[in-house]
């Protein structure tokens, strides 16, 4: 394993200290490679400096191949989903100096097929939210006549809100065990949002979505490790959002 | 069946087995000393008193049909596929059967008294 160090002049992160960290990055290429190699690159970082910011300054002026998913560096568009330090985050929105570690590995996310490095498919997750069906379902329309919108008191709004706050980074169905082993699983975030549009008072789709989450793959197999909730970046709760929609199938919630 | 009124089953047969195992339990430790209980005319007596075999029945079929669906979800967890999946469904409703079938031969033959 080589560690290439990256000469402060050169480095996007503007330099006033002499801090540096050791960045750990998983490489690998299921075209060529047999298995992921790590490989070392020292970085300069400032207090604020994301591991985002320490893995495009090592693509700028050390290692143009590393693969990477990026798009708004503000945590709103939930591309840069990565292990970082054996724990699924949002590269841009981890702090280095946060980490408390002089080592900072990074890793694609578990749970997805690897495209490269630290880009992984997400097309199942897509898919799974899909199968959801995530919008209103109803027969009426806001813009239908004599009807101008839908009210909602800020109880009814409060049902479902946090939900309605998935950026559909993957990063929960990344920690979920139960996803590690049944592929088939639907995964926090499509159940997460299956409850976002039950719980939300104008949509009269409950009993269609109710019907795809309830099959042998579906919610049942959920162990509410409650992982998925620890590592949300936008702070939803998927494993709480699971136990309410039982309670629906259960009969315990109308 | 649907996923769900399977999990209804799957729920109800836990609590009433422990709810039944718990009264089990209980006579076992109340009606005379643990090892007393145990003795074999103590044993063959339980099931020739027709409430008593009635339970022992009834934790036979609700820890049967609690235990093989158990087994049938860690199973569809473990591995995926059409085809093993149905085996494994199969598989343990056979399981499930066999088990109960046995069990309750074995408890009318000791209340009829043929041991």
């Amino acid at each position: 394993m080589s560690e290439t160090t990256l000469a402060a002049e050169q480095s996007s992160t503007e330099v006033s200290s002499s801090k540096t960290v050791t960045l750990r990055i998983a490489k690998f290429n299921p075209e060529h490679d047999s298995g992921q190699q790590f490989v070392d690159f020292k970085v300069p970082y400032e207090r604020w400096t994301t591991v985002l910011d320490a893995v495009l300054d090592v693509k700028k002026h050390l290692d143009h191949s590393v693969a990477v998913r990026y798009s708004c560096r503000q945590a709103s568009c939930g591309s840069c989903g990565m292990k970082i330090n054996g724990r699924p985050r949002l590269a841009c929105f981890t702090k280095i100096s946060e980490l408390n570690s002089d080592v900072v590995t990074v890793e694609p996310m578990n749970n997805y097929p690897i495209v490269r490095d630290l880009v992984v498919k997400l097309d199942k997750m897509f898919a799974n939210h899909k199968k959801m069906q995530p919008y209103i379902i109803r027969e009426d329309s806001e813009v239908t006549a004599p009807t101008k919108e839908f009210n909602q008191t800020p109880e009814q709004l409060e049902e479902y809100i946090q939900f309605a706050n998935c950026i559909k980074c993957g990063l929960c169905n990344s920690a979920c065990p139960t996803m590690a082993t049944d592929t088939s699983f639907l995964g926090p975030q499509a159940l997460g949002q299956a409850y976002r549009y039950v719980a939300d008072n104008r949509d009269k789709g409950k009993n269609s979505r109710l019907k795809i989450i309830d099959e042998s793959h579906g919610i049942w197999r959920c162990h509410f490790a409650g992982s998925c909730s620890q590592v949300c970046p936008k702070g939803v709760d998927p494993a709480m959002g699971i136990q309410l929609l039982r309670g629906y199938l259960l009969g315990f919630r109308k | 069946m649907r996923e769900s009124t399977i999990m209804k089953i799957h729920y109800g047969t836990a609590l009433g087995a422990v709810v039944l195992v718990a009264v089990h339990v209980l006579f076992r430790v109340t009606m005379m000393n643990y090892e007393d209980s145990l003795a074999y005319e103590n044993v063959l007596a339980n099931y020739k008193y027709i409430p008593y075999a009635i339970m022992l029945e009834l934790i036979l079929v609700l820890l049967s049909v609690h235990g093989f669906n158990g087994l049938r979800v860690i199973l569809l967890e473990l591995k995926q596929g059409r085809g093993y999946e149905k085996a494994v469904t199969y598989g343990c409703i056979a399981g499930m059967a066999g088990l109960i079938a046995y069990g309750s031969r074995t408890i009318l033959m000791a209340s009829m008294g043929i041991t």
